[in-house]
């Protein structure tokens, strides 16, 4: 938290020397600032909290790669001719190994907006959540895409 | 020189945002099923809509509408999963069953 705080203390520096408070220049200053903080990070951050936010960081990139990924996968499929040969749904179970709701939700919310899964229920005793499919082509293989993807990434983020 | 870059940039953000919209509104009248039909609306569109509200945050040349319009991004992120998830769990629970070319249903196993 304390890194967050002095970057947007350090972009609100940068606007104030540069005489512009616009958007873009504020997020110049937060990029200049958030290098700064990177570089000098042994000096005022501690080592953890800046393990999490690259975390967050890591998991955010992965994220939005995925989204595109899985918008332009969609795109292709709706476009095809022969449509019905494209989709092959399943729904299908997957284990879950984190536990807590908010992680859960995370977690659907993500496989939603990635290629070719939506979650559409979360068994009871939140052991198992159910996904359904565009195209399966590989049962085991996609529950593991998903344990070690963005699972894994979920739990180093709220370890 | 800037200016003129900003424009391009929000030109092309608006266009593939546009096309990704109209990508899945073909979607939604294509595919077999209700669920397959969620796949559609819910990434094509969320993207579509997402870099529709980019471009506007690109265009506006005002800190406050950028500011807004990105928050508006998020927001369609954190949302439409939600409603597509719950479209999806309200049509199985009031028994609107997958379509024929479904290889595996896991719920239906469960409730068996």
């Amino acid at each position: 938290m304390n890194t967050v705080f002095l970057i947007v203390t350090l972009a609100l520096v940068w606007a104030g020397i540069s005489g512009s408070f616009s958007g873009l220049n504020l997020l110049l200053g937060a990029i200049v600032g958030g290098v700064a903080v990177l570089v000098l990070r042994e000096t005022f951050a501690g080592p953890k909290a800046l393990r999490r936010i690259r975390r967050v960081v890591s998991l955010a990139l992965l994220f939005f790669y995925e989204l595109i990924v899985s918008a332009v996968r969609v795109a292709l499929v709706v476009i095809r001719p022969d449509i019905s040969n494209a989709v092959r749904p399943a729904i299908i179970a997957v284990p879950l190994t984190v536990k807590s709701d908010a992680e859960i939700t995370l977690l659907a919310n993500m496989i939603t907006l990635t290629p070719g899964t939506l979650s559409v229920d979360v068994a009871a005793d939140k052991s198992v959540l159910y996904v359904h499919a565009l195209h399966m082509a590989d049962k085991e293989a996609m529950i593991a895409d998903i344990a070690n993807g963005f699972e894994k990434k979920i739990r180093e983020v709220f370890e | 020189m800037l200016e003129g870059l900003e424009l391009y940039l929000g030109g092309i953000l608006l266009l593939i945002g546009a096309a990704f919209t109209l990508l899945a509104a073909v979607g939604v009248v294509r595919l077999p099923d209700l669920y397959t039909r969620m796949h559609a609306a819910s990434k094509a569109g969320a993207v579509g809509g997402g870099l529709i509200l980019l471009a506007v945050a690109v265009l506006s040349q005002d800190a406050a509408v950028s500011i807004r319009a990105i928050i508006g991004v998020l927001f369609v992120l954190l949302t439409t999963p939600v409603s597509a998830h719950l479209l999806a769990k309200a049509s199985y629970l009031t028994g609107y069953r997958p379509c024929k070319e479904t290889v595996i249903d896991d719920i239906a196993k469960i409730e068996e």
